[in-house]
């Protein structure tokens, strides 16, 4: 096994915008706005940084292929700069670029930053996409909730529960999020709910109503990384530290082969278990404090909770009813309202889950910190359908927990 | 061994409009459709086609016989999808029939099927005759109430026939009931009793009475005659205008199904082999621009094969659609907001389609030398974690296998023509899955486990290049789902 990351590389600083509809914001302003609060954070100048990566993920939607956006936006003096695009994996394959590039000696401070300007599609929902040639001849023309919906069917028929008590379950789940995202200032969604909006709202894609959804969004979130000693160079104490990133791409036997069931992402439960060894953790239930993960929809967020092997196989939905996973639970899940209210700008929401975990750790999340401050946080994406996506994990804390 | 039919099947869309749905909305402007408001039609699928239909009529006709040794394929239809582009080709690859047999598309009358039949009943080898029709009408007109879509096949060869041909004449006349051009999307038609007295009863009882003279015969001999019309007791009076009794006349399918143009002759033909007995005659009329005559002797009872639905199984096989507003979105005669999802690009890139023309179009996957594993589509590297193998797929048929959900949806936010798009994972017996579109299902009926089988179907629609492609979809399996 490789050595990995654990406490190689420190956080310098990170910022994010608001997320929401952000009509009068171009993607360049949405940049700016969380470099700005990032930057400032991290106590330094432009030219400090050695190397920036830049994740999009629905780029033809606005700034276009290529770094050029992100060095153009920010002025950037002619450094290294990458685009990466791994579905809405990006933001965290953004932050694993820059990582890299520090724990390696490449650079001795490096930019992540990710962005997706959605609101220019003229519908709501997101934008609707080819899926590449040979996949536009055979595959249906799927929707997000209409991938993710699947999981549902799956999930009652292979652990015999009664379509409503699963839908119950996952509607606990989209009321905790609205409760937490009303207490961000920074979230799209800040309504609260209850149990009865979401099961009587209207269908989007069987089982999943527009309250299983998350909010599609505009916005940038954004983190400076560097090495915890130049960190301490730079006078910054509480160093927030990358434990462990790791990545699981399907390879074609989920949508080609019959071994997996449908009800669960095999990829998570990969990437999980690589994480929590890179990061040496033996207990996940017990040793994470705080979790952010890919809630695109209500029920990813119900799987997801086992296939980061913190709830039982088949007892996500005993915890979830039990709080398990609310914001005074034991372990938060979405604490700032997670992709459904603090909003979902693809190529950001890896970097916003990061930037969550860095401000709960430091004390900064306001009205809604965690009174016992996380030491570890976990957070989680998946990008494309549950038969084949990208799954990355990123594990960050205390530097030396 | 004798020269004959060998084998025959049929195609009638699942979905069925009332009259009734079409009379009442439409005569406010022609009150004349309230007196034809019984029965219903067959109408197509947004996803179904005369090509679509003629693979699913081909593959009634095939079920029991090897397809190996077809040698002609005759695609005979007035409505087929591509007037450049061989529609025989896209149909004899759906059913994976030879390379090498020969491939006609037949059209120009509603005599088509006749003459494609008649044609092949001289070739050599065996010839698969596919007769399919899908034909658009004004809404209000009479071409809407009475048209019905559907597809007949019937394979002929040497064999052990199920009927062989005892006589046949034909004749051909410029005679113009009705026309369409290219330059027109519907037909037009002239009066309905100049048609029947100077068209119908001035070609046809001739041209029987020479077909049973040929074969030293009397218009008592035939036991069942068919005659395609949607005209009340015209097909009684040209028979008694032949000396054919009423009692021999067979049933138009006007009730169940409609006038299926073109496909309509094979269609009743193939209904009434059906239900033929040994020894009895039938005969079949083609009228279009002239007629086509011919008689057969039935010589074996149709036997009973697994999978094989025939007219009367697929008239059995119904879902009533009330909406005739749908009705007319489906076949484009009302511009309907379909949305601006509906604006996603569907081009087809030609170069990549016939590059995958066996995945696509033949539903062919692989099946691994090394492991036995199957898979869909093929690929260069054995998809079993546990095997791997490089270069070892051979081409496995995936077209006639049941598979069974095994995820599922009803996406009301995705465009298609008729939400909600129903699709998931798709798992097959013996192995491999693909996630697909389903169709013909009832969303609130999709379970995990249900048996599905395959049917060819349009996939996408590109409005902006006039072209269709299609694809293999889930739907429910008739065979397991009883």
């Amino acid at each position: 096994m490789p050595q990995g990351i654990r406490d190689k590389v420190a956080i310098l600083g990170m910022g994010c915008s608001k997320f929401g509809e952000r009509w009068d914001m171009d993607a360049s302003d949405l940049m700016v706005e969380a470099y700005s609060e990032a930057i400032a954070d991290a106590g330094i100048e432009t030219r400090q940084i050695d190397a920036a990566w830049l994740a999009t993920a629905i780029e033809e939607q606005h700034v276009g292929k290529s770094a050029v956006p992100l060095a153009t936006a920010l002025r950037l003096p002619y450094i290294p700069v990458t685009r990466v695009e791994n579905f809405c994996a990006s933001g965290t394959e953004a932050f694993r670029g820059a990582v890299y590039a520090v724990a390696s000696g490449a650079a001795d401070i490096a930019l992540a930053l990710g962005v997706e300007k959605l609101k220019d599609t003229g519908y709501g929902g997101l934008p609707q996409r080819g899926r590449g040639t040979l996949n536009n001849m055979t595959w249906p023309n799927l929707s997000a909730p209409g991938s993710f919906a699947q999981l549902a069917a799956a999930y009652r028929a292979k652990h015999d529960i009664a379509a409503v008590d699963l839908k119950q379950s996952m509607a606990h789940i989209s009321v905790k999020s609205h409760d937490n995202g009303a207490r961000n200032p920074k979230a799209h969604l800040r309504n609260r709910i209850n149990i009865d909006t979401v099961l009587k709202a209207p269908m989007i894609a069987e089982p999943l109503g527009l309250y299983d959804c998350c909010g599609v969004s505009d916005g940038a979130a954004c983190a400076i990384v560097t090495t915890p000693d130049i960190a301490r160079g730079l006078g910054k104490h509480d160093l927030i530290s990358v434990k462990a990133i790791q990545l699981a791409v399907s390879n074609g036997q989920e949508a080609q082969h019959n071994l997996w069931d449908g009800s669960y992402f095999a990829t998570t439960r990969i990437a999980a278990t690589r994480a929590y060894h890179e990061a040496g953790i033996q207990k996940p239930r017990d040793e994470i404090g705080l979790i952010e993960v890919h809630d695109c929809f209500s029920v990813t967020e119900l799987v997801t909770m086992e296939d980061l092997h913190i709830s039982p196989e088949g007892g996500a939905i005993r915890d979830v009813l039990d709080g398990f996973y609310d914001a005074a639970g034991t372990i938060p899940c979405q604490i700032d309202g997670g992709l459904k209210c603090f909003g979902h700008p693809i190529g950001a929401s890896g970097l916003r889950m990061i930037y969550e975990m860095y401000l709960q750790m430091l004390g900064r999340a306001g009205e809604r910190q965690r009174s016992d401050l996380p030491r570890i946080g976990l957070t989680h994406n998946l990008g494309g359908f549950p038969h084949q996506n990208v799954c990355s994990i990123s594990i960050v804390g205390h530097l030396g927990t | 061994m004798t020269f004959g039919i060998l084998a025959c099947g049929a195609y009638i869309p699942r979905l069925r409009l009332a009259r009734r749905v079409i009379a009442e909305a439409n005569s406010w402007i022609n009150p004349s459709l309230k007196g034809q408001a019984k029965g219903e039609r067959a109408i197509c699928n947004w996803d179904e086609d005369a090509v679509t239909m003629a693979v699913a009529a081909g593959r009634d006709a095939l079920a029991a016989h090897d397809r190996t040794a077809v040698t002609a394929l005759y695609i005979a239809s007035t409505t087929l999808p591509f007037l450049d582009r061989l529609n025989a080709g896209i149909v004899g690859e759906a059913l994976t029939l030879p390379p090498g047999a020969h491939a006609l598309d037949i059209g120009g009358s509603q005599r088509a099927g006749t003459s494609a039949l008649s044609n092949a009943l001289n070739n050599a080898g065996q010839t698969l005759v596919v007769a399919t029709e899908n034909r658009r009408a004004k809404a209000a007109s009479q071409a809407e109430m009475i048209s019905g879509s559907a597809a007949a096949a019937i394979l002929v060869g040497e064999g052990n026939p199920l009927a062989r041909l005892v006589a046949s004449a034909t004749q051909t006349a410029d005679f113009v009931d009705h026309y369409r051009t290219i330059e027109s999307e519907y037909d037009y038609p002239w009066e309905e009793r100049w048609v029947r007295d100077t068209g119908y009863m001035a070609i046809i009882p001739p041209l029987i009475t020479r077909c049973l003279a040929s074969a030293g015969l009397t218009p008592a001999d035939v036991s069942h005659f068919c005659l395609p019309t949607a005209l009340p007791r015209l097909a009684n009076t040209v028979a008694n205008a032949a000396g054919i009794p009423d009692a021999a006349v067979a049933d138009n399918l006007h009730t169940g199904c409609g006038d299926t143009g073109a496909a309509h002759a094979l269609l009743m033909l193939v209904a009434t082999l059906e239900r033929a007995k040994p020894g009895e005659r039938i005969l079949a009329v083609g009228f279009g621009q002239g007629a086509d005559v011919l008689l057969f002797e039935v010589t074996a009872a149709m036997p009973a094969i697994a999978g094989h639905l025939g007219v009367s199984g697929h008239l059995t096989r119904r879902r009533e659609e009330t909406n005739y507003t749908k009705f007319l979105a489906f076949n484009d005669n009302i511009e309907i907001e379909r949305g601006m999802r509906a604006e996603t690009d569907k081009l087809t890139p030609l170069s990549a389609l016939w590059r995958n023309h066996e995945t696509v179009t033949a539903f062919i996957g692989g099946k691994c030398e090394t492991c036995g594993t199957l898979q869909f589509p093929k690929s260069r590297i054995c998809v079993n974690p546990n095997c791997n193998a490089v270069d070892t797929q051979q081409p496995h048929p995936f077209a006639d296998t049941i598979g069974r959900i095994n995820s599922y949806t009803a996406d009301r936010l995705t465009y298609t023509p008729d939400p909600p798009a129903c699709y998931g994972m798709i798992q097959f017996d013996g192995g491999g899955r693909w996630m697909m579109d389903f169709t013909d299902v009832e969303p609130d009926a999709l379970t995990v486990g249900t048996p599905m089988q395959m049917t060819f179907r349009i996939k996408d629609i590109d409005a902006q290049r006039g072209f269709r492609r299609y694809f293999w979809k889930a739907a429910p399996s008739i065979a397991e789902g009883k």
